[in-house]
């Protein structure tokens, strides 16, 4: 006996043996099926049918909130650029698609701003980093949309004002309101910046309490 | 002596004329439209028992504009068959350097045409009563002048539909063999055990129709059907499962697609492209129809729907305009036949997106330790029984 072989026994119901029952049973699952979404399909219901397809080009899934898509830079109150040209995103990206050249601003309160600012999309790698290494909520992935196809290569480098143009205001409230927010918060409750920007700090309530020792 | 002196009822001349009239209106009016149409049906209603969509996309651009929008005739997709037509033409009709010139060629055509040549012995719906045509329809025995809606009223009926559909083996295995390709000839190896396999027991299963109805022409099996108590699957159930069993492994569809195998050997036209395949393609599904309508005219009825709704639409049909009514109701009732061809052919469908396929060994296990027995048994019982009723009668 050279290969073992396990002879497993496994008797169906008699209706299994039959084979019609069972097929008749099968049958009736698709017929239900069938039934369902193609009366609920001609009559324009579509929604409570069980049908999962997205016609694409004319319906579009919304991506899931914390989708990594083309990136964007955010905007000051003013709509200047929120970048500071700090050269943290292109040190830590990965794929080196990061071209910044950073000038001196006008703005005596600001030292630098970037002077180019090139994303090349095709090098992207969606990891994130820039977005996460950013101090000041400058760059973003939240967009929620993917790259775009394009028939030049050179179409795929996204520049300052195309970046820009998918900005918004950020929700940290610009000049700096310090290290202390909590003190202020508590004191002196913030004027809401003006835009469609959320207002700063905790919630209206009891300050959560964290913990920043816990294990 | 010329050819309208023939032309009268019943002579050469006006029944050559009857036959090529229905023979174009049988196969580019009936058959390869709803073949056609059965391609895109299977995979619109396959998608649909799948909780998908489908292919609805394929469209007629039409030369205005609604409401503002370019206008299409797009009809859920109808219109694919016709893009997949057109591609399949213009596709590289590709032939293997080592392949049988001649037989590859004509392999698509050998099995496609059997399906084609059967539909002959179908009755398709009431007949017409010539010269009377504005007077009777033809209904029970009222014609005194019928011309059947039937391409060839053969006595030998059903023989010759089993002569020419054991035919379409050789179309598959000749197709296996020219290809020179190991699989494509495993499966038509595989094709020509299976369809011989599958070939006794459905004539063994009509066998049992033909003790109940005494003949073997469709035509007369059908008109001994006008009602629904004496339709043939009153009398034959069993046979009608064996038949319906038999009729697809002849077609070689899932769950008895064997000889196509996709994931495995791709079947005996792997090597072929573009209307080639096309045909391949077609021939099956014409096989679906005439399959379904041998099944019908045996045992439910042909175009019959029972005699109170025949009988009231016969009663009740009248001349439009310049159209007789007997020819308005030769054509009732063949929408009528042709809904019901509709239903099975969508029957078949679901069978075959709805059960999953047997293994070699275990197909011909059951065409030949299950079905087969069954059916002798069938055959057995039925005489017994019709003996019986015979001799009680007597």
């Amino acid at each position: 006996m050279a290969v073992g072989v396990k002879v497993v026994n496994r008797p169906g119901s008699l209706s299994q043996q039959m084979y019609v029952p069972a097929i008749a049973e099968g049958l009736g699952v698709t017929f239900r099926h069938f039934m369902k979404n193609f009366f609920l399909n001609v009559s324009g219901n579509r929604k409570k049918s069980d049908i999962a397809t997205i016609e694409y080009p004319e319906e579009k899934k919304a991506y899931p909130e914390r989708f990594r898509g083309l990136h964007r830079l955010m905007l000051r109150d003013d709509g200047q650029v929120r970048c500071v040209a700090c050269m943290m995103c292109p040190t830590v990206c990965p794929a080196h698609c990061i071209t910044i050249v950073a000038e001196e601003a006008p703005d005596g309160k600001i030292e630098k701003r970037p002077k180019i600012f090139e994303i090349d999309e095709l090098r992207c790698v969606v990891c994130g980093l820039c977005a996460e290494a950013c101090p000041c909520d400058a760059i973003r992935m939240d967009s929620g949309e993917h790259a775009h196809p394009t028939y030049r290569r050179v179409d795929g480098i996204l520049d300052k004002d195309e970046l820009m143009s998918r900005g918004t205001n950020s929700t940290a409230v610009q000049g700096g309101v310090g290290a202390f927010w909590r003190e202020k918060v508590a004191s002196a409750p913030q004027t809401p910046p003006t835009g469609d920007v959320a207002p700063l700090g905790p919630p209206a309530g009891p300050t959560p309490v964290v913990d920043l020792n816990r294990k | 002596m010329s050819f309208w002196d023939n032309f009268n009822y019943g002579q050469i001349g006006f029944q050559a004329v009857e036959a090529i009239v229905k023979i174009l209106f049988m196969v580019l009016g009936f058959l390869m439209p709803l073949a056609s149409i059965l391609t895109w049906m299977e995979r619109r209603q396959s998608s649909m028992m799948q909780d998908r969509l489908g292919p609805n996309r394929a469209n007629i651009p039409l030369p205005w504009k609604w409401h503002g929008k370019q206008a299409n005739w797009r009809m859920w997709g109808i219109t694919h068959f016709m893009a997949d037509a057109v591609k399949f033409i213009f596709k590289e009709d590709y032939v293997p350097s080592k392949a049988h010139k001649f037989l590859f060629m004509w392999a698509p055509i050998m099995s496609m045409a059997p399906a084609l040549i059967v539909a002959a012995i179908i009755p398709f719906g009431a007949p017409l009563c010539w010269g009377e045509m504005r007077e009777t329809v033809g209904y029970g025995n009222a014609c005194a002048q019928p011309v059947g809606l039937q391409i060839a009223q053969l006595n030998v009926g059903l023989l010759f539909y089993f002569a020419i559909s054991s035919l379409s083996v050789y179309g598959a295995t000749l197709a296996g063999w020219a290809s020179h390709n190991k699989w494509a000839m495993m499966g038509g190896l595989r094709a020509s055990s299976q369809m011989m396999s599958y070939e006794v027991t459905m004539g063994l299963a009509v066998l049992g129709s033909f003790l109940v109805f005494g003949s073997l022409e469709p035509g007369a099996i059908v008109a001994q059907q006008e009602s629904v108590t004496s339709w043939g699957i009153i009398y034959q159930p069993l046979g009608f499962i064996l038949f319906l069993t038999a009729a697809i492994a002849e077609t070689k569809r899932t769950p008895f697609d064997i000889p196509e195998g996709e994931p495995e050997i791709i079947g005996y036209f792997v090597e072929y492209s573009g209307m080639r395949f096309g045909l391949f393609f077609l021939g099956e599904f014409l096989e679906i129809v005439t399959s379904s309508a041998i099944m019908i005219s045996l045992f439910f009825g042909g175009w019959h729907y029972g005699t109170t709704i025949d009988g009231f639409i016969a009663a009740h049909t009248p001349n439009i305009w310049f159209i007789p009514k007997s020819l308005v109701f030769s054509l009732i009732t063949l929408v009528m036949w042709s809904v019901k061809i509709v239903l099975f052919c969508m029957f078949q469908l679901m069978i075959r997106w709805s059960l999953p396929r047997f293994r070699s060994d275990q197909l011909m296990r059951l065409g030949w330790q299950r079905l087969l027995p069954i059916s002798i048994a069938n055959v057995v019982v039925t005489a017994l029984l019709i003996l019986l009723v015979q001799s009680w009668n007597h």
